[in-house]
């Protein structure tokens, strides 16, 4: 991992004084709140619903477990003993005071951690695949590209004031677990004729108008990355529109000027400033790598996975749903759910963090990842360690078995938090889990991804959930959309609107309709509900979904 | 024809601990809203809300926000930013059961 050298530390805490004497002057009335807000929001914090919330980054999701220890610190100390992980790898915090905010990002300085450009128009964290340094199917760890990019765009004085807020994502597999395709720039490690380098993504993005990226170049030489990228950001800075915030985005830029028009720019751009790159970073990036070896994988028997696996059904179920193939011999990923049914989605409690941090040191190599789909991982445990390791998983709430299934919903914070919710989400998320906890019926279902956002901004990824749904106020009601047929993966598609609304109440009915409709319609247990889905198209999910209308003779089934 | 005026309390969050607050009738803010004043008087509904613009130093985000006559909240936004989060009894839910015990 990546540990901050003089420069970083010395970078952060002159950040931190700042916003520390900002703080004071908001406080002692010299700074209104329209001075201020600008300065807050670079460093993470926002005014919610119900009080301020401070956003920390996790740069691609990776942290160690003295970090991990201290988001439980944060947690026990100035929230309300938990914290709350989001779709883009970063954890928030619901119940801050403004006073203490300070403390807080002094407190992260202590562990490399920080807030910086977790909001504004700037470019935020980097994302990357939650299984990065682990999986399998990889052709290269993406992370120290990450932490290049992270270096690159901190603070670039160049991009502070973009026409929007900018996110990078990067994977090194060709199974998109990072959703590229819905970033302002999906990067992919791929590998051509033994030389490694990048396919480049651009103008993917979710929201208000959701669009799949387009590919800009199918290999970039590694040693190009951050001149190309920079001549990306550039072009958008000087292209995007600034006149209308919903049109303010890459992706909109892109469709306006096409992407023929965009690679030409960039191309050009690119060519005039690579000279520039003289190397530095390419000495840089060497160094990062180095932090980024893989850990000293241990050789041992596999037999007490074995013994546990045959003898123990609760963890053969968990072993069987929560585990990933590891590059490893004798190694598995294992992801940690924290959507015990019924639980709000990407919560974790103060203890439970402590509790993971704890496996990672003793059975992970002092590594955790934050996923997307807002769960914990442990990206490297030998499988003789897993029995133990599931025992303290079931002590503390984290053994639920449900990774990738229906329970294992992406939801926002909504309206119970969040300040342009125009719906709840929360709610909506524990009670579709719950009730199919209730009928049992979760592992016979299988794969399945419900994504739930509360308002068009599209935070919950709702656009690319194989269930969508959308919260929206509809006359001063709740009301929620549904959408069909989303995918964020490789095979990345945006949903299809199934038609009105529902009501509050009428959407886990609806939810349910929907599910028995798919059971009854899927070809065999192995096909999936996206795959029933391409297969069948829109109508019969509809017909499942609006009975009433059906039945009046007014069926739109082709 | 202009629009007959409807209730309002007004509302914004405080500066240093950023819940919620309503205007009380003697003019400190007030965390509960059944402390808030009901404003029935459009002008005076308008001066109260230029004074509390004013006070920079206590509050963010001051606006006008719809109640019944009885100064329930109309919309459902109001009502969640009156009881707190509907997933943990952290926000307002939480001191009112405070003072129940
Ligand atoms: S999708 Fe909307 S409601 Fe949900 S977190 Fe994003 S902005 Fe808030």
């Amino acid at each position: 991992m990546y540990q901050y050298n003089d420069f970083d530390t010395a970078f952060l805490t002159e950040r931190n004084a700042q916003f520390r004497a900002q703080v004071e002057r908001r406080i002692n009335g010299s700074l209104t709140e329209d001075e201020f807000k600008p300065l807050r929001l670079m460093n993470g914090v926002y005014l919610q619903l119900h009080a301020y919330m401070l956003r920390v980054a996790i740069p691609y999701g990776t942290l160690n477990s003295a970090q991990m220890d201290m988001l439980a610190h944060l947690a026990a100390k100035y929230d309300k003993g938990y914290g709350h992980f989001t779709t883009r790898q970063n954890i928030q915090y619901n119940w801050p005071k403004l006073r203490d905010i300070p403390d807080m990002l002094d407190d992260l300085g202590t562990v490399g951690m920080h807030a910086i450009q977790t909001s504004g128009n700037t470019i935020r964290n980097v994302t990357a695949d939650h299984f990065a340094g682990a999986a399998a199917d990889e052709v290269a760890d993406p992370r120290p590209y990450a932490e290049l990019l992270r270096q690159w765009s901190t603070d670039h004085p160049e991009f502070q004031f973009l026409p929007r807020k900018f996110k990078i994502a990067v994977t090194g597999a060709e199974a998109d677990r990072a959703v590229i395709r819905a970033h302002d720039i999906g990067l992919q490690l791929v590998e051509q004729v033994g030389e490694i380098g990048f396919r480049v993504i651009v103008g993917g993005g979710l929201g208000r108008t959701p669009m799949i990226g387009k590919v800009l170049r199918n290999f970039l030489p590694m040693a190009d990355l951050l001149p190309y990228c920079e001549a990306i950001v550039s072009i958008y800075n000087r292209l995007g529109r600034r006149d209308n915030k919903y049109k303010a985005r890459i992706k909109i830029t892109v469709h306006e000027n096409g992407i023929e028009t965009i690679r030409d720019q960039v191309e050009t751009r690119f060519a005039q400033i690579r000279p520039a790159f003289t190397g530095v970073d390419q000495t840089l990036l060497a160094d990062i790598k180095a932090q980024f070896a893989a850990p000293d994988f241990a050789k041992k028997s596999e037999a007490p996975f074995t013994a546990a696996y045959d003898a123990d059904p609760v963890f053969r179920s968990w072993a069987d749903t929560n585990l990933t193939a590891h590059k490893a011999p004798g190694y598995a990923i294992v992801s940690i759910s924290i959507k015990k049914q019924g639980d709000t989605p990407g919560d974790a409690t103060a203890e439970q963090m402590r509790a993971m941090a704890e496996l990672a040191r003793t059975y992970g190599h002092d590594e955790l990842r934050i996923s997307h789909e807002q769960n914990v991982i442990l990206p490297h445990v030998h499988r003789a360690d897993l029995p133990a390791l599931h025992a303290t998983l079931k002590a503390h709430g984290l053994a639920t078995s449900n990774i990738g299934l229906i329970s294992d919903i992406i939801a926002c914070p909504g309206m119970d938090y969040c300040a342009l919710a125009t719906a709840r989400s929360i709610p909506v998320a524990q009670q579709i889990a719950t009730r199919f906890d209730e009928l049992k019926l979760e592992h016979d279902i299988g794969e399945l991804k419900i994504k739930i956002s509360g308002c068009i901004n599209a935070c919950g990824h709702h656009h690319v959930g194989h269930i969508g749904i959308l919260g929206l106020d509809r006359a001063g009601v709740e009301n929620y959309q549904i959408t069909l047929g989303g995918d964020h993966t490789e095979t990345a598609a945006v949903g299809e609107r199934a038609g009105p609304g529902f009501a509050y109440d009428e959407i886990v009915p609806a939810i349910e309709r929907l599910i028995a409709a798919y059971l009854h319609l899927r070809n065999s247990p192995d096909e999936r509900f996206i795959d029933a889905y391409r297969r069948l198209g829109l109508a019969p999910f509809k017909a499942a979904l609006y009975p009433a209308v059906n039945a009046g003779g007014k069926a739109d089934a082709a | 024809m202009t629009r007959a005026f409807t209730p309002k309390v007004l509302t914004a969050n405080h500066l240093l601990e950023g819940d919620v607050v309503y205007l009380s009738a003697s003019g400190g803010w007030v965390r509960d809203l059944a402390q808030a004043e009901v404003l029935t008087n459009e002008v005076d509904a308008q001066i109260r809300l230029i004074e509390a613009e004013q006070q920079v130093d206590t509050v963010v985000g001051v606006y006008l926000a719809d109640v019944t006559a009885e100064g329930q909240p109309k919309h459902f936004r109001e009502d969640f930013r009156a009881t707190g989060p509907s997933n943990y009894a952290h926000g307002k839910q939480a001191s009112t059961q405070a003072e129940l015990n």
